[in-house]
């Protein structure tokens, strides 16, 4: 380089040079950083997923032992034949679950249809028509979503007692369905995002609140019926609570949740037997969550919104 | 007004249309009695009538069967002074605890998995899925787990830990509150991480593109892009926290059903009213809990109001500047007119104010 150029190139870099310097300086070490963070991230997701999945996964081989392996060996060892499903089989039998898993799907069936058809009829009430009373209605269920439900329960079981709703699977529907207050407000978020001039149109061509209602504003809900059928099944399926409370009768009434009370006792200790039972337990929950992930998803989002 | 009914302007609301008005009113309230009917029953029946009983029972000595004795406040004094029942509601810091832990690591998953992983999938579906496990499940789930000699205690002595220097988790009172507490974190945190992960999503995108141009690092993205815009829903989830830990029953009532000083003020009402048969004690519990949780939702709404104050302040100070603006030029119009008034005659004081506006 000659003496003039670099003179020339002084003045021209008076300012560039600190810049340059600092980027090839920088470049080599942010890269070293750069992958050191990306490893810290993944080794990050990897260790707690880890330990998310470890409870779950020591179940899956421990169900797959027989009673001899499971009493001799260590816990971690894996099972000879991953493939012994005697476990499941009698842990089927011996918790009833296949009354269990009718049951259930009768609550599920009749609680998800009733709450569906009772919650949008209320939300397109309270989103459609102004009446005296549709913000205390509001307030009511709001206030109502601020009481933990156990607590509640100390007076319910006098009240379903006084209505004659113990030891019946009905009475336990009917309770199921008056406390849902999350969906009547995704319905009502949702109906208040429908223009009104849907309404408008289909009353001069004379329709009728009725049929305004179901005809042509239920299909357009749709997608907040999915969401809100996703929470309030998963809800109940998992429901243990109320369902030993009032479906005292085990053998005969009780749900999934709770037909795993069968294992406490003298079956107690038998946690390959118990594993095979929870894991069947949990299979519909699983299998519905890879198929609808991301609607479950969007649901536990919606949902807790409002909270 | 008949050429009124057959013509519905189309910038009418529906309760504008004239026959929406006359003919109808009382299919209206047909409708809305008919639809309101059902929840409103359930909701009297299941929460408010309970609700009110409680109260109720909270002043007596009873049993679910038998004659109610009037106790006045005893049931009240009691919580707040019998020592088992104080000792309770210390439990809740433990989970206050845990829902802290829980909120930060989720939050940190969350910021992690809004964006492009591989394997992203699979990460938040393995840390969502104990969410849909029943409770009974996850019971037996940690007390298979929990067990001396078992899952836990096999991976830590891999680790190197000898089994005669580790607890029993679920027996020893040092540490099985916190056993209960991890399994109650264990459970949730998938949950609250997709809250934050929805949340982080709706944050504009091109924020991020901006950053970087700008030479922003990860932490300073974090910071001042995705922070700020989860506040709303960050601080109701810690509130949330916050209640959820005074009424956390879940993790101790089915794995070590209260056992070995684990049971939670809600197990113990739970026991009380269940096997003690002590309606009214465990009324008071609960009126005492929802007086609790209720003055936490107050709270919350102040704590809202006064975070997101700011934002609301700005559109209040404008709304206050441009009223003082109209004020000014109508009281500025005014005094004009008043002169123009005495300049023409009263006809022609329309045109005068145009040519004061413009």
């Amino acid at each position: 380089m000659t003496a003039a150029a670099t003179t020339l190139n002084n003045i021209n870099n008076e300012k560039k040079e600190p810049l340059m310097q600092e980027v090839e300086k920088v470049s080599p070490l942010y890269h070293v950083r750069r992958g050191v963070l990306v490893f810290l991230k993944y080794l990050s997701l990897v260790f707690i997923t880890f330990c998310i999945l470890l409870p779950l996964v020591s179940c899956v081989w421990t169900a797959a032992k027989t009673d001899a392996e499971y009493k001799t060996g260590n816990v971690m060892a894996m099972p000879s034949n991953w493939f012994n499903f005697s476990n499941y089989v009698d842990a089927f039998k011996l918790s009833n679950m296949a009354v269990a898993f009718r049951n259930s799907f009768i609550v599920l069936v009749c609680v998800c249809f009733m709450t569906t058809i009772i919650g949008t009829q209320l939300a397109y009430v309270l989103s459609r028509f102004q009446f005296p009373g549709n913000a205390v209605i509001r307030g009511a269920f709001t206030l109502a979503a601020l009481l933990p439900g156990i607590a509640m329960q100390v007076a319910v079981y006098k009240i379903m007692g006084s209505l004659g709703m113990i030891n019946s699977l009905w009475g336990y529907i009917i309770m199921s369905m008056g406390t849902d207050v999350i969906s009547i407000y995704i319905f009502i978020q949702y109906f208040e995002n429908l223009p009104i001039s849907l309404d408008e149109a289909a009353m001069i061509d004379g329709a009728s609140y009725f049929t305004i209602y179901g005809r042509i504003l239920l299909p357009l809900l749709k997608p907040a019926i999915v969401t809100a059928l996703i929470l309030k099944g998963v809800g109940i399926y998992n429901e243990y609570y109320a369902a030993n409370l009032y479906l005292q009768d085990k053998q005969k009434l009780g749900t999934v949740a709770i037909s795993l009370y069968a294992f406490t006792g003298p079956q107690g200790s038998k946690y390959n037997l118990i594993c095979a039972g929870v894991i069947v337990t949990l299979l519909p929950a699983l299998i519905l969550f890879l198929i609808f992930q991301k609607q479950i998803y969007n649901g536990v989002a919606a949902g807790a919104v409002k909270e | 007004m008949t050429t009124t009914t057959t013509l519905p302007a189309v910038d009418m609301g529906p309760d504008d249309i004239p026959f929406n008005k006359h003919q109808r009113d009382w299919r209206k309230i047909g409708i809305i009695c008919l639809f309101c009917l059902i929840p409103i029953a359930l909701l009297v029946v299941f929460t408010y009538l309970p609700f009110f009983q409680m109260c109720g029972y909270s002043f007596f000595k009873m049993k679910y069967i038998g004659t109610p004795k009037y106790v006045g406040l005893k049931n009240y004094t009691d919580i707040f002074t019998r020592p088992d029942l104080l000792a309770t509601l210390k439990l809740s810091v433990y989970y206050m605890v845990g829902a802290i832990i829980q909120v930060a690591l989720a939050l940190y998953l969350a910021t992690i998995l809004a964006f492009k992983v591989r394997g992203g999938a699979f990460f938040k579906g393995a840390m969502f899925f104990p969410y849909l496990i029943n409770g009974i499940a996850i019971g037996f789930i940690f007390k298979f787990f929990y067990t001396r000699g078992y899952v836990l205690d096999s991976v830590l002595q891999w680790c190197g830990f000898s089994l005669d220097n580790l607890p029993y988790w679920l027996r020893d009172q040092s540490v099985n509150n916190w056993s209960l507490v991890a399994s109650s974190v264990w459970r949730y945190l998938g949950q609250t991480m997709i809250l934050f992960i929805g949340a982080i999503m709706s944050i504009d995108g091109s924020l991020y593109e901006a950053a970087e141009i700008d030479g922003a690092n990860k932490w300073q993205q974090f910071k001042h892009i995705i922070l700020p815009g989860i506040q709303t829903i960050l601080v109701l989830n810690i509130i949330l926290a916050i209640t959820g830990s005074l009424s956390a029953f879940e993790a101790p009532y089915v794995i070590t059903s209260g056992a070995n000083g684990t049971g939670t003020f809600f197990v113990q009402m739970d026991k009380i009213a269940h096997s003690d048969q002590k309606v009214g004690l465990a009324s008071a519990m609960a009126v005492v809990l929802l007086v609790i949780i209720l003055i936490c939702a107050l709270l919350q709404k102040i704590v809202m109001n006064f975070l997101f104050r700011d934002a609301d302040d700005g559109t209040a100070k404008a709304r206050k500047h441009a009223h003082k603006v109209e004020k000014a030029r109508r009281k500025a119009m005014k005094r004009q007119n008043k002169v123009a008034v005495g300049r023409t005659s009263l006809f022609k004081n329309g045109n005068s104010l145009k040519a004061v506006e413009s």
